[in-house]
């Protein structure tokens, strides 16, 4: 592979690269501060909240163990969300950039 | 000649296994049942070995299998790296015997994922090469950024492997009574032979092998316990509710609290949090760990360079959340299931901390212990808890020897000039000495208390390399001075509070106890609760933290006194079942008599833990909550006090390159 250096900061600047790295950043921090926050309820609920946490619900289901499964399903949800937009928005933003990575000057 | 050299170290590894069996859990007419199985996973590993060693040249093949692995497959070998001994045996031990509390306990080791894929794994496989070392290189001082980094992915690394390898020994004896040197030798040969012939290809495949065989034991297990209530999930927690076994277990934890509860009261609250876990802050702060110090292992860093693109690494963080997460779902069903059919007793009869739960449920599954099934069961799930701790530190050795031989000697000592044949070389040399000194500490750690050692090497990745990592990619102003201070800092800082932290051993606190069982102890009035004085206080020993109040406890009597009382009323026992009863309640009560006996020896005359102190300083069991800010406070302001014009000029690069993969390191044709 020969490859000229394309110019770093000139595709930095460039709209196209702004804009995807807004829409990741914003989707990104988003995404990770919901995720932190709805895992630390699980120990902070156990402790303070225990009285919910012992409700039955179904048979001897309570909301302790359908929260802690929730937390399973949240996570993969999470995981889910960003796959389908990274390969649905941001790939293809990323791969336009890469196409005219040597004609942004 | 490579051929006959992995199959001797495979002959080597099992012979010296047979050689050496002697007690363990598995009966003696079928050890060979256990050989047979071991024999077979270990064969299996060795032509993986023997066909990829014809495959691992250059470089790119030995550290990153050629960027060759698909993200499916990369799934498959990460969940492999990651569900270790601990997590395996571990959880599913704490589920058996504290319910509720070790379910939740499993959540975090998978959320940790979400940050490995939001934030780490897609740009450090478009800027990175082979290490850590390398993406901090990328735009800080280079031999300042991989000198620290291979520091660090040693330290973490070594504490990592010793806590397998003294988990794996520990296990091994457990379950088949080989020796614990012999078994430590053997997963060291093994490991030896699969990285250095095989390199990461070898390590790769042996990872997917243990991550199909341990998902597919996992599996087969859960049905054979959930069928017979139908596969729902109240008719299956009806059953464990009502568990005489499961009873017992709860009445035993919360002691006279439980004098007034219910059979029905007692097995509910199995169901409930806080039979294992008792300090919320500390579980933050291991949750703080795990959801930041997994992005930071050194060893599942190194996995992304194994895939041709971002998107594949996006792919293999994916299916790894899906393997690892329904893993730690068919935990719940295993632990559940191991409450109620085997039982807490006869769980930490075996192995105190329980990790047996998982092996004697499949024993039970199979018939139980006098069945041929049943120990065809045990000897499969034994050979899978073998092969997880082989391909663990088969791993963590990669990771290491790759900062020592790539980072160290060709980055900093050579000045990255090393011929191809050079690097390879290195590497080899470079894991023929990891290994080594992982098979000498894990002989030396025998007996030891590891159980800081995950604790610290979680904390350490999430302290050190964890913010190093993430300023460096995403931080404009971040530069080396920042990164070097705020890794050596964060490390240390973890390490320090780990020593002084309630999971060294405290020599008072074991004979008092030890004298508590032999003598028993007098009552004690009732104490009221106590204010906590402030925040620092449930963190430092230096002023009052909260205790809840504690109600009036009867005398008890010390294990001497109650082995005389049942000596006396055995001889007037005539009923065979009553007799049979007093002679087993007999030996235990000697084995916990012979226990304390020992640790009184053992401990006779210290005063002070491997530190000095008498009791712990820092009170929670894991750092992060103060270390991991910490970590980010040096970087952070490190980089806005000084200036270093290579991070700044980099930036641009970087950034750009991180987002698109534009140069990232391609697929090494073949």
């Amino acid at each position: 592979m020969t490859q000229t250096k394309p110019n770093w900061a000139a595709i930095d600047t460039d709209p196209r690269f702004q804009a995807l790295h807004a829409k990741k950043t914003r989707f990104l921090w988003g995404l990770m501060i919901f995720s932190v926050i709805y895992y630390f309820l699980l120990p902070v609920g156990a402790a303070y909240y225990q009285d919910l946490f012992k409700m039955k619900v179904w048979g001897p289901v309570n909301v302790g163990i359908l929260f802690a499964l929730s937390e399973f399903v949240v996570a993969w949800s999470v995981a889910g969300i960003y796959a389908k937009r990274a390969n649905r928005e941001f790939d293809a933003m990323a791969a336009e950039i890469v196409r005219n990575a040597h004609n942004i000057k | 000649m490579n051929l006959k050299l992995i199959g001797g170290a495979a002959a080597m590894a099992l012979a010296s296994m047979t050689a050496f069996a002697g007690e363990g859990a598995v009966a003696e007419e079928y050890k060979w049942l256990t050989f047979a199985v071991f024999g077979a996973i270990i064969a299996v590993t060795m032509y993986i070995t023997w066909w990829a060693a014809k495959r691992v040249h250059s470089t790119t093949e030995f550290y990153a299998a050629g960027r060759s692995v698909t993200g499916i497959q990369n799934g498959w070998a990460i969940a492999g790296d990651y569900l270790s001994a601990a997590s395996f045996l571990g959880i599913a031990g704490l589920i058996s015997l504290y319910g509720y509390d070790g379910f939740m306990y499993s959540v975090g080791w998978l959320v940790a994922y979400i940050t490995v894929l939001l934030v780490i794994a897609e740009p450090c496989r478009n800027i990175g090469k082979y290490t850590l070392g390398d993406v901090l290189a990328f735009r800080n001082d280079p031999k300042k950024a991989k000198t620290i980094a291979a520091v660090s992915t040693i330290t973490v690394s070594i504490f990592y492997l010793t806590a397998q390898m003294v988990g794996g020994g520990i296990l091994v004896k457990t379950l088949i009574g080989i020796d614990y040197e012999v078994s430590v030798i053997a997963v060291g040969i093994l490991m030896l032979a699969y990285v250095v012939f095989g390199g990461m290809v070898a390590t790769t495949w042996v990872q997917i092998v243990k991550a199909a065989l341990l998902v597919t034991a996992s599996i087969l297990l859960v049905v054979f316990t959930w069928a017979p209530y139908g596969f729902s999930l109240p008719a299956f927690l009806t059953a464990v509710v009502g568990d005489a076994d499961v009873q017992k277990q709860v009445a035993k934890l919360l002691g006279d609290a439980a004098t007034n509860m219910t059979p029905e009261e007692l097995g509910q609250r199995f169901l409930e949090p806080g039979l294992f876990l008792k300090s919320p802050i500390d579980q933050i702060s291991l949750g703080m760990a795990l959801v930041f110090g997994t992005a930071g292992m050194p060893h599942i860093l190194m996995r992304f360079f194994t895939v041709p693109t971002a998107q594949e690494a996006r792919k293999s963080v994916i299916w790894a959340m899906a393997i690892i997460g329904g893993f730690y779902v068919l935990t719940l069903f295993l632990g559940m299931g191991a409450a109620m059919n085997v039982g807490a007793a006869n769980i930490t009869a075996v192995d105190k901390g329980g990790n047996m739960a998982g092996p004697l449920l499949a024993q039970y599954l199979g018939g139980g212990a006098d069945s041929m099934l049943g120990n065809f069961f045990l000897a499969f799930v034994a050979a899978v808890a073998f092969a997880t701790i082989v391909a663990v530190v088969a791993g963590l050795v990669l990771a290491s020897a790759s900062a020592m031989a790539h980072d160290l000697y060709v980055g900093v000592v050579k000045g990255d000039h090393a011929t191809p044949q050079e690097q390879v070389t290195a590497a080899r040399i470079a894991s023929v000495i990891v290994g080594i000194i992982a098979i000498v500490i894990g002989i030396m750690a025998k007996g030891q208390n590891v159980a800081h050692l995950v604790a610290m090497a979680f904390a350490v990745a999430a302290s050190s390399n964890l913010p190093a990592v993430f300023l460096t990619l995403y931080w404009r102003r971040c530069n080396t001075n920042g990164v070097v201070w705020g890794m050596l800092v964060g490390a240390t800082t973890a390490i320090a509070l780990v020593m002084v932290s309630p999971n060294m051993t405290y020599p008072q606190a074991v004979i008092k106890d030890a004298k508590a069982v032999l003598e028993g102890t007098p009552a004690k009035d009732a104490v009221e609760a106590k204010a906590s004085e402030g925040f620092i206080c449930e963190l430092f020993t230096v002023c009052q933290k909260a205790e809840p109040a504690k109600p009036a406890i009867a005398a008890k009597p010390g294990a001497m006194e109650k082995l005389a009382k049942l000596n006396e009323k055995m001889a007037s026992l005539t009923d065979p079942a009553e007799l049979e009863k007093a002679k087993s309640d007999a030996a235990k009560l000697e084995k916990d008599i012979k226990k304390a006996e020992g640790d009184l020896k053992k401990f006779e005359g210290q005063t002070t833990s491997m530190v000095g102190l008498e009791k712990p300083f820092f009170l929670l069991k894991n750092p992060g909550l103060i270390s991991i800010p910490l970590g980010f406070l040096v970087v952070v302001l490190l980089s806005l006090f000084t200036r270093d014009r290579r991070s700044e000029e980099m930036w641009d690069e970087l950034y750009v390159r991180q987002n698109t993969g534009i140069h990232a390191e391609g697929v090494v044709a073949h």
